[in-house]
């Protein structure tokens, strides 16, 4: 501990400084919380101002060392005692340099913003979580042994203050205790070490005091965390964060046997990693867990109205200084982070990871917004490094414009909300949808023009010209077609005259009848002359041509036929013939009328095919 | 006419060749009456009904085939299958990062240690060059999806554009009817899903889709003779070869069916103009594969495709002379002397080639096609792999399922109606079974010709039952409605009645094809084998991620420049997801080096230790399943470990680790069994675990033994990390002690 005795050194130098105003502490109180990685040191001090001038800062100060670990600082004034606590203000904290000093301090100015008048005093309640301030002692540990920490500090609050009356109480975890300083007025009370009190110690007094004692507690270490949240406005906030982890606690060394560690975990390799819970906000969904190649499985998910836990165990147990990396992501409903203000929107999302017990080096959030989205503004409730970038996701033509916040030494302190206003048009929405829609609408256009433009290089090769003539042959067979299906069709009006006629027995009605589809018949016979002579004269029509024309002459033999027994029956109804006879007589017609009209149809069908 | 086949809703020909069908259709059509009417209705001609049904049946059987291989993404996700895949998976994500020209130089040193390996001259690009222009596309398209996604999708994408190519295939054979049913067929088809399944990312994803491109390409250019479709055939063959080494079955099937054709009398200039055009410009453009580079010049597996070329040469030239000399006898004289000289030229270009090294002889691989016994004996390291083993019965059934007894049908329909086309089919489909037996994983080279075969078979009976069907149906229809007994058509009153029977024996045979497809697929094709799962005592599903846990610690708890020795088997893996230098892998190009690790694996501690120095290893992974019942582990596969070792280095000698020729690991096995290294790093502490209830300790459930070895001291090794199903271990090689 060679360490400790540098710090008696420049103690001695430190004595020498001088007193910085009239403040004086009456009274110090620190509790140092050692229950988890993150050390949290609460100190309430109270401030007598027995200088005249008004005072408007209180200084704190810290050894280098241990303010290079320093996460979070807080100050708030503990107006009433207790209970009172919500009526708490905070004050600004801001790094100072006050002339004079030793280097090798680092000091935090509190602001007061009203001031501390003559013989006022205040008290102020100081809390300040250090990061990787415990060291393992032993540095290497094997398998089967417990993993010990050491904890170094001062018994004597270190203040550029003269400090009347003070007491330390190190809180420690229930387990083993190895060592610590025994300095005077010294107690051991459980796992409570206590320390003090002291009275009337100049400013700059310190006494080192070391705790070793066994932890057990994971020292999950993120050295780099990356959330990303990304907004869509339609209905979703999509929170990814890609973990990297390690283990911070002593080195393992030697064997790993998992038969040991399977038989007895708790024994050996009670201080692996096993699983950590991530606290998720209420009615989180989608969430996966996985890693660089794939799915992890090791997860399990609860949720209730209050909150969602997922337990997620790293793919394999973490020992000391092994490593591991990760990524979790969820969707969050929009409405519960999103909110409107004067005309702007905002995000209000916290701001820290959602697993507790994680430590983390460098912290990054991005926040990934809308396309389109302008007028962007952060405001965080501590200090951090903004940047901003541009993603591309899906169908984006601009880019979304990314919000990167960044913080080293980040802990649990650091959950807190954080905001970021910017300006979205609610039309800008539509974008996308839009842009796909006309992506399909121009491909459909695209084939459209495909199917009907004549794409052919050569417009007089022979087998061109051959497609161009069998196109003009199908259109004719087409018409052709057309006009026997008239044909059929007053044909079967035909056969409905008849089927009046026995009804109603009104002979003078069927006869005109008959007469207009004569007429019919014969004004068709004249459209179909042109179109058989353009088919005579197509070489390509050669195959189609007999069918053609044998169809034809069926369909004027049926025509006959029909007439034929439409006149029969006719004349039978007006001889007054009865229905028996009548049916004797046609009979013979309406035979060969059915076949005849069988192959019609089916040479008609023939045709369909072509 | 039986064999006479048109597409049940008849069928719509192109200008250029409407005048073959047209003359053939018409004994038949007049029977075809009554289908439409109820689509009449719709007021679509019969022509545009026709195309809109078999467009929409092409449409569902797309999307069938691609979501038939979704099953491993369901149940698990979205990841890279096997051991080959992630090779591809990896080099597709360097091509991705680096580009084309430094994925075409890459050295890669992380495989093959220390040797390392040119990858960009040792591998066929064409599947990670496909993918990585998808993603390329899709990026440009301003999709944001990771390069996986497109690897794992990969493979059924292609699957589904093979059934297209089928479609147009068959339509090209047969109609479009056997179109219809070869894409629907091959969509489901086992024997192609094996290999296709989403995630499986592997070569014949895309090789399968360019085989029967370049086939159909090349088919169609010798019934059209036309040189556009002969330059499309051979850019397919580029694609083929620059995608899969199987491309040499078709630089070997198209010259033996051309011979086929010399020899039938079927020479047409059709056929001159493909195979010329197909056979020139392919092998040109294969040359510029680098891994394949001179070959087809140079080596004995591609000569016959260049015989062939001279050989149709002396066709045309004696057919030119044939059309010049008008005197027969002279012209037999004349065909004597020139194929004669012909033969004889070729016969001494290929003895001088091969003496003089210039042309390579056979590989072994190829021997062990035509020899199935070949590889046995000569190259333990092809025999090792279980895909290569000859094929059993039982897998061709589950594989092909009816197809197996519709493809002699589809033969005999391919022989009625005898043409060029139907020839290729018939000789692809006869090649590729015998290849199939040959080796279990050429079962995919022969699916393609299985399902179209069978296709035929499908599509021309089932045309015909519904002609006799239907041509019975409507004269009862008609005479139900004239009201008066029909002409014709009482003379076979059974002839309806059994063709409807038979129908149906059809349907409920194609239908029981496709649950059993789907059964297939689902049960044993949908394994990524990377994740195992299996059943648990309360019917739940338990699952086994140890490789991951494994390769994800080497991954992030060993220094970046770690070698890690394993069998082959896992290099691939080991350097993909645990990104670290191994010894071999699954690229078994250096016989020498994967001996010596078989020999580092069967030796004794100490022994293996010197090996294991000079191979600079840092960590041993070995595979083991003895706490959970997995066979396919490393002890199981020892035996190929002592063959290849002992096969370079004597020392070895499979005897040795043998009992009276048995094979095993309890208290009776060999000596030298039961303290070689891989023996050791296996069951090292496993004498002390208790793996089922009421068994002793150290009982390997693997293989059901109680172990021979309990007391297992580690001298220069240590556990490194076991994963939780002990699955996979890993061994750190203790530094050399200080002398002093």
């Amino acid at each position: 501990m060679g360490f400790r005795f540098d710090l008696l050194m420049f103690m001695i130098v430190l004595l020498s400084v001088p007193v910085l105003s009239n403040l004086i502490l009456s009274n110090v109180d620190r509790r140092i919380d050692l229950t988890t990685q993150a050390v949290r040191i609460t100190s309430t001090l109270k401030v007598e101002n027995t200088g005249s001038d008004l005072v408007s800062e209180v200084l704190l100060a810290f050894p280098d060392d241990q303010a290079k670990h320093l996460a979070y600082l807080t100050a708030t004034n503990n107006e009433g005692k207790g209970k009172a606590k919500s009526s708490s203000v905070s004050f600004p904290v801001d790094v100072v340099r006050p002339k004079g000093m030793h280097p090798s301090l680092t000091f935090y100015s509190v602001s007061l913003p009203k001031g501390l008048g003559k013989g006022a005093s205040l008290t102020l309640d100081v809390l300040a979580v250090f990061a990787h301030a415990l060291q393992p002692f032993p540095e290497r540990i094997t398998q089967p042994d417990i993993q010990l920490v050491v904890f170094n500090e001062t018994a004597h609050y270190l203040s550029p203050y003269a400090v009347k009356v003070q007491s330390l109480t190190v809180k420690l975890p229930d387990a083993r205790i190895e060592s610590f300083s025994k300095i005077e007025n010294t107690k051991i009370h459980g796992s409570e070490v206590k320390y003090g009190p002291y009275e009337n110690l100049p400013p700059f007094s310190y006494s080192s005091i070391v705790v070793h004692f066994e932890a057990n507690q994971p020292f999950a270490i993120a050295q780099q965390l990356i959330r990303e949240i990304e907004i869509s406005h339609w209905g979703n906030v999509q929170v990814t964060e890609h973990y990297n982890l390690v283990h911070g606690g002593a080195q393992s060394k030697g064997e790993f046997s998992r038969l040991d560690y399977q038989a007895r975990p708790h024994v050996r390799g009670a201080s692996a990693i096993r699983h950590l819970v991530a606290k998720l906000p209420p009615r989180a969904h989608s969430i996966y867990y996985r890693d660089e190649i794939g799915n992890i499985s090791t997860s399990k998910l609860w949720g209730d109205p209050k909150k969602t836990e997922l337990v997620i165990e790293p793919r394999y147990p973490m020992f000391g200084g092994w490593r591991t990396a990760f990524t979790i992501g969820y969707g969050l409903p929009l409405q519960d982070f999103l909110f409107h203000s004067e005309g702007k929107r905002y995000l209000n999302i916290s701001f820290g990871s959602p697993i507790n017990e994680v430590v983390i080096d460098t912290l990054i959030v991005k926040v990934v917004l809308p396309e389109g989205s302008a007028d962007i503004s952060v405001s965080a409730p501590f200090p951090v490094k903004q940047g901003q970038e541009t993603k591309f996701s899906h169908l984006d033509v601009v880019g979304r414009p990314v919000i990167v916040l960044e913080k080293t030494n980040v802990v649990l302190e650091h959950n807190q909300h954080f905001q970021v206003y910017y300006k979205f048009s609610s039309l800008s929405m539509f974008g996308e949808p839009l842009m796909l829609i006309s992506g399909f609408f121009f491909l459909f256009v695209a084939c459209i023009i495909y199917m009907h433009a004549d794409l052919s290089i050569s417009k007089s090769s022979p087998s061109y010209l051959a497609k161009l003539q069998w196109d003009e042959v199908q259109a004719g067979v087409q018409q052709v077609r057309n006009i026997f299906d008239r044909c059929l069709t007053l044909h079967d009006k035909l056969e409905a005259s008849l089927r009046d006629l026995s009804r109603t027995g009104d002979v003078q009605a069927c006869k005109a009848s008959r007469k207009a589809v004569d007429g019919l018949l014969k004004d068709i016979s004249k459209d179909l002359k042109p179109l058989l002579l353009s088919l005579q004269s197509s070489p390509q029509a050669a195959q189609i041509l007999p069918k053609v024309e044998e169809l034809v002459a069926k369909e004027r033999d049926l025509q006959e036929k029909l007439m034929v027994k439409h006149s029969t029956v006719v004349d039978s109804y007006e001889k007054k013939l009865s229905g028996r006879e009548i049916e004797n007589r046609v009979a013979l017609q309406q035979q060969k009328i059915t076949a005849l009209r069988q192959e019609v149809d089916d040479l008609l069908d023939f045709i369909d095919e072509i | 006419m039986v064999g006479k086949a048109e597409p049940v809703n008849g069928s719509v020909k192109s200008g250029s060749n409407q005048s073959i069908p047209a003359t053939m259709q018409s004994p038949l059509k007049k029977s075809d009456l009554i289908p439409n009417l109820s689509l009449k209705t719709l007021k679509l001609k019969t022509k545009q009904q026709e195309l809109l049904i078999r467009v929409s049946i092409l449409c569902l059987v797309y999307v069938l085939a691609f979501i038939t291989r979704l099953f491993s993404v369901l149940r698990y996700e979205s990841m890279i299958h096997e051991f080959d895949p992630y090779f591809n998976y990896r080099t597709t994500l360097f091509l991705t990062e680096k580009g084309f020209y430094e994925f075409w130089n890459w050295f890669d040193s992380e495989s093959w240690y220390p040797l390392g390996r040119i990858i960009g001259g040792t591998l066929y690009p064409g599947l990670m060059v496909t993918a990585a222009i998808i993603y390329w596309l899709l990026r440009f398209l301003r999709f944001a999806i990771h390069i996986r996604e497109v690897c794992v999708l990969t493979a059924p994408f292609f699957a589904s554009n093979t059934t297209l190519v089928a479609y147009f295939f068959g339509k090209e054979v047969w109609d479009s009817g056997a179109g219809l049913v070869a894409a629907a067929l091959i969509a489901i088809c086992p024997g192609y899903i094996s290999r296709s399944v989403a995630g499986s990312y592997d070569n014949e994803g895309v090789a399968i889709f360019a085989l029967l491109l370049t086939f159909y390409l090349f088919v169609k250019a010798v019934n059209t003779g036309s040189l556009a479709w002969a330059l499309a055939s051979a850019f397919a063959y580029f694609y083929m070869v620059s995608a899969w080494g199987g491309y040499v079955f078709i630089i070997n099937l198209i010259p033996l069916y051309v011979l086929v054709l010399l020899i039938t009398g079927r020479y047409s200039m059709r056929l001159y103009v493909a195979y010329n055009s197909m056979y020139v410009l392919g092998m040109l453009l294969a040359m510029q594969i680098r891994f394949v580079g001179f070959q087809h010049v140079q080596s004995g597996e591609h000569m016959a495709a260049m015989g062939v070329f001279f050989l149709l040469q002396v066709f045309f030239f004696l057919d030119w002379v044939k059309h010049l000399l008008s005197d027969t006898k002279l012209f037999q004289a004349f065909l004597r002397i020139t194929v004669t000289t012909a033969i004889g030229v070729g016969a001494i270009a290929l003895g001088v080639g091969m003496a003089s090294g210039y042309i390579s002889p056979w590989t072994g691989r190829f021997y062990s096609l035509l020899d199935p016994t070949y590889a046995k004996d000569h190259i333990p390291i092809i025999a090792s792999v279980s895909e290569h083993q000859p094929t059993a019965w039982s897998s061709f059934m589950f594989d092909f399922h009816i197809l197996l007894f519709l493809f002699p049908a589809g033969l005999y329909f391919c022989f009625k109606r005898l043409s060029d086309a139907t020839i290729f089919i018939v000789m692809y489909g006869l090649t590729s079974m015998y290849f199939a037996g040959v080796m279990v994983r050429l079962i995919l080279v022969a699916t393609p010709a299985v399902c179209l075969i069978s296709a035929i078979a499908v599509s021309a009976t089932i045309k015909n039952l519904t002609l006799v069907a239907r041509a019975k149906s409507k004269v009862t229809q008609t005479g139900s409605v004239r009201g008066s007994s029909s002409s014709k058509g009482s003379s076979k009153p059974f002839q309806r009645n059994g063709a409807i029977a038979l129908l149906l024996g059809a349907f409920y045979l194609l239908s029981k094809y496709a649950t059993h497809c789907t059964w297939v697929t689902s049960e044993a094709y949908s394994s990524p084998s990377i994740v195992l799962a299996a059943r648990g005592a309360h019917g739940n599903r338990v699952i086994f991620d140890d490789y991951r846990e494994a390769y994800f610690w080497l991954r992030k708890n060993t220094p970046p420049d770690a070698k890690v020795m394993s069998w082959w088997d896992y290099g691939y893996q080991i350097t993909a997801m645990g990104n670290r230098t191994v010894i071999v892998d699954n690229n078994t190009w250096n016989n020498t080096h994967i001996a010596t690790v078989g020999r580092a694996m069967s030796s004794y501690e100490d022994e293996a230790y010197e090996i294991m120095r000079s191979l600079d290893v840092d960590y041993v992974l070995v595979v083991f399943g003895g706490v959970t019942g997995y066979s396919s582990d490393d002890i199981n596969k020892f035996l190929w470990m002592v063959r290849i070792g002992g096969g370079v280095f004597p020392v070895i000698k499979e005897p040795d680790y043998l009992v009276n020729g048995e094979y095993r690991v309890d208290k009776g096995a060999a000596p030298k069994m039961l303290n070689c290294l891989m023996y050791k790093l296996s069951y090292y502490r496993f004498g002390e675990l208790t793996t089922e209830y009421g068994k002793p300790p150290g009982y390997d459930r693997a293989r059901g033994v109680e172990i021979g070895n309990k007391d297992i001291k580690l001298e220069y090794l240590e556990e490194a990390f076991t994963t939780s199903n002990w699955i996979v271990r890993i061994y750190k090689v203790k530094p050399p002690n200080n002398r002093w």
